[in-house]
């Protein structure tokens, strides 16, 4: 069996403080290739917790988190943010694109941390990206002057920007109307169908959810539920 | 353009107003700092350039460091002798014709013997005490800028007239006598003569000027009742920093008490250390508070940008790249103020330079002001650092940014 891209172990999230808080427990979860993966569950069950984790943004109390085999507990902040930048895509709630910068630019940011690529392919790649999400004329317009939908459409560029096989997904339907909501949704079913790659996402919207090829449900910081979903796969237009 | 650059420089560009107040900031503490460096380093050289012109760069003369060991002192080497009477010495510098001719071998500028002698002046009843120096006429330009300080008068004209005298301006202000007077000189001797004023110079050393005159070698060797006496010979050299270590070898070679001008001016010249400190204390202490406005912005855009500094640090920034930016952009306004600064500096220096000083005791004067590339370099230098590490706080901060907690708090 191939070596999973994100595998938590008995990972456990606490906030330290008079009372410490148990945002995750004990978190056994395992994100192969080509997944579609849902993290659902109430309000304040740790889902974005979890994610963050999965992301490595945050470190857990106890337990291991390793991409790609690799255990990341033991590596320091910066050599968190060159895995980030270099296997894992992010998409949040709100976009959180640089508002000084244009769509382009804002596409290149990873591109230019990562220094793999010339200028001129950056730019080009960057351009595709868009274009290939329909922002084609939107390439020099900075995010005050497009809609929530397009702004979320760029964060998913971005996130694509370094060919992470794994995006994750912090609610990404969340602040959109229902139309933008199903366009970002058919985006991130083409990256796990066409592309190949796994898109891990946490959100509230169950319809959404359900159409996912897994769902991981959590309470209370536990996973209750982690099951695939066949019937994901068969209600998806051909 | 690299990243940190791109995004430094966006920073700085959506904040236009505050930055400029910022680089104004530091522009104004270089700009003070450059102009008040220019009037401290100004006014130093040109009060030590008028003391150097006012006085030979090294002094010989006839006395001797140490008193020397009496005879009985050599013979009886462990014993302690009392009640000795020290042996009498004849003054004045032995062989002086030959001391110089050895010391125009070497010493790297112009050398001429003098005769000095302690007298009093008297003229229409009055007594002022006085250096009486005895000088050579033809030499004298060499080593003085006494030709220069003639007001009235001239050099040669001590050759004109019988016991010609020279007196600095004070001091024949204090005797009320002018050119053509004829006055009274009397040494310690007792010897007294007549001499005619022939000259009166000012060289704005106010302690020379109401306490020196000069007549001739021979006059002055008159005065001393010593024929072929010369008790002091002044040096003045090429280049006037030169005079310690000029000193130090003639002592050695001669065993003579030889001054050099930093040494006969020690004390101020332990003042103008003192004032330079002050100096770059204050200079200092001005571009400190000018970087305090740029500490304040970059903390400004610190806070205001902590939502992009997470989300850069969650596509992947590492710390140090987000350090990078913020002290980047603490050094653009460093950079910016230094060179505004400057500009801003040599302005005000040349504003300076032309305002002429009348007062109804000395000439229509300028303030003496030196533009020194190095004090362009220090105070841009001192801006520069200080503006890094007005930005490197921030953007220690910045970089210790734990995005969840950001992305949380946006959420």
């Amino acid at each position: 069996m191939s070596v999973p891209l994100i595998e938590t172990r008995k990972a456990t999230r606490i906030l330290p403080g008079t009372v410490p808080v148990t945002l995750v427990a004990d978190i056994d979860l395992l994100i192969h290739e080509k997944q579609f993966v849902a993290i659902t569950g109430p309000s304040g069950s740790g889902k974005s917790s979890l994610l963050y984790l999965l992301g490595l943004l945050d470190v857990p109390t106890t337990g291991e988190v390793l991409v790609r085999g690799r255990d990341t507990s033991t590596l320091v902040d910066d050599e968190r943010a060159e895995i980030r930048l270099a296997t894992l895509g992010f998409i949040f709630q709100f976009h959180f694109l640089l508002p000084e910068f244009t769509t382009t630019q804002n596409v290149m940011l990873p591109m230019r941390a990562l220094g793999k690529l010339t200028p001129r392919q950056m730019k080009e790649r960057a351009e595709g990206l868009l274009s290939s999400l329909g922002l084609e004329d939107h390439l020099a317009k900075r995010p005050d002057q497009l809609s929530g939908g397009q702004r979320q459409r760029v964060a998913v560029a971005r996130a694509l920007a370094n060919d992470p096989p794994v995006i994750l997904a912090d609610e990404p339907t969340g602040s959109l109307d229902s139309k933008s909501s199903e366009q970002v949704f058919q985006i991130l079913r083409d990256l796990v169908d066409r592309d190949g790659r796994s898109v891990v996402a946490v959100t509230h919207a169950i319809d959404l959810a359900e159409r996912m090829d897994r769902r991981v449900h959590l309470v209370d910081g536990r996973i209750v539920s982690d099951a695939m979903q066949a019937t994901a796969r068969m209600a998806l237009p051909s | 353009m690299n990243l940190v650059v791109d995004i430094a420089w966006t920073h700085i560009a959506a904040r236009f107003r505050q930055t400029v107040v910022a680089v104004l900031g530091v522009a104004i503490g270089v700009g003070f700092s450059i102009m008040m460096a220019a009037l401290m380093q100004g006014s130093q050289d040109d009060f030590v350039r008028t003391l150097v012109n006012a006085m030979p760069h090294v002094a010989i003369n006839d006395e001797r460091r140490e008193a020397p060991r009496q005879p009985a002192e050599e013979a009886f080497d462990a014993a302690q002798i009392r009640g000795l009477t020290p042996a009498t010495r004849r003054r004045g510098i032995n062989n002086p014709i030959a001391t110089i001719a050895a010391l125009e071998s070497w010493v790297p500028g112009s050398v001429t013997p003098s005769v000095q002698a302690r007298g009093i002046l008297r003229y229409g009843g009055k007594d002022v005490t006085s250096v009486i120096v005895g000088i050579d006429p033809v030499r004298e330009p060499r080593v003085s800028q006494l030709v220069h300080h003639l007001r009235q008068g001239s050099l040669p004209a001590l050759y004109r007239a019988t016991n010609a005298i020279i007196l600095g301006d004070r001091l024949a202000e204090k005797l009320g006598a002018r050119l053509g007077s004829n006055i009274s000189m009397s040494a310690g001797t007792g010897k007294v003569m007549t001499g005619q004023v022939v000259g009166i110079f000012r060289s704005g050393v106010r302690a020379v000027d109401e306490g020196t005159s000069y007549v001739l070698i021979k006059t002055a060797q008159i005065l001393a009742e010593q024929t072929g006496l010369i008790n002091e010979i002044r040096i003045r050299l090429n280049d006037p920093m030169s005079a310690r270590a000029v000193a130090d070898r003639i002592i050695a070679d001669t065993g003579l008490k030889t001054i050099s001008w930093q040494e006969a001016n020690e004390d101020l010249m332990s003042a103008f250390v003192v004032r330079n400190v002050i100096m770059y204390t204050v200079v200092g202490a001005i571009l400190l508070v000018a970087s305090f406005g740029t500490y304040n912005i970059i903390s400004t855009i610190t806070f205001e940008k902590s939502r992009d500094i997470a989300i850069l640090k969650s596509l992947g920034l590492t710390q140090s790249t987000v350090r990078r930016i913020f002290i980047l952009e603490g050094l653009v306004i460093g950079l910016a103020g230094a060179l505004a600064g400057s500009v801003l500096g040599f302005a005000l220096t040349q504003v300076m330079l032309s305002i002429e000083i009348r007062t109804g005791f000395t000439d229509a004067t300028r303030l003496p002001l030196i533009v020194a590339p190095l004090h362009y370099a220090i105070a841009g230098g001192i801006a520069l650092a200080s503006s890094a590490i007005a930005g490197f706080f921030p953007a220690r901060k910045a970089a210790r940014v734990h995005p969840v907690e950001i992305i949380r708090g946006a959420t």
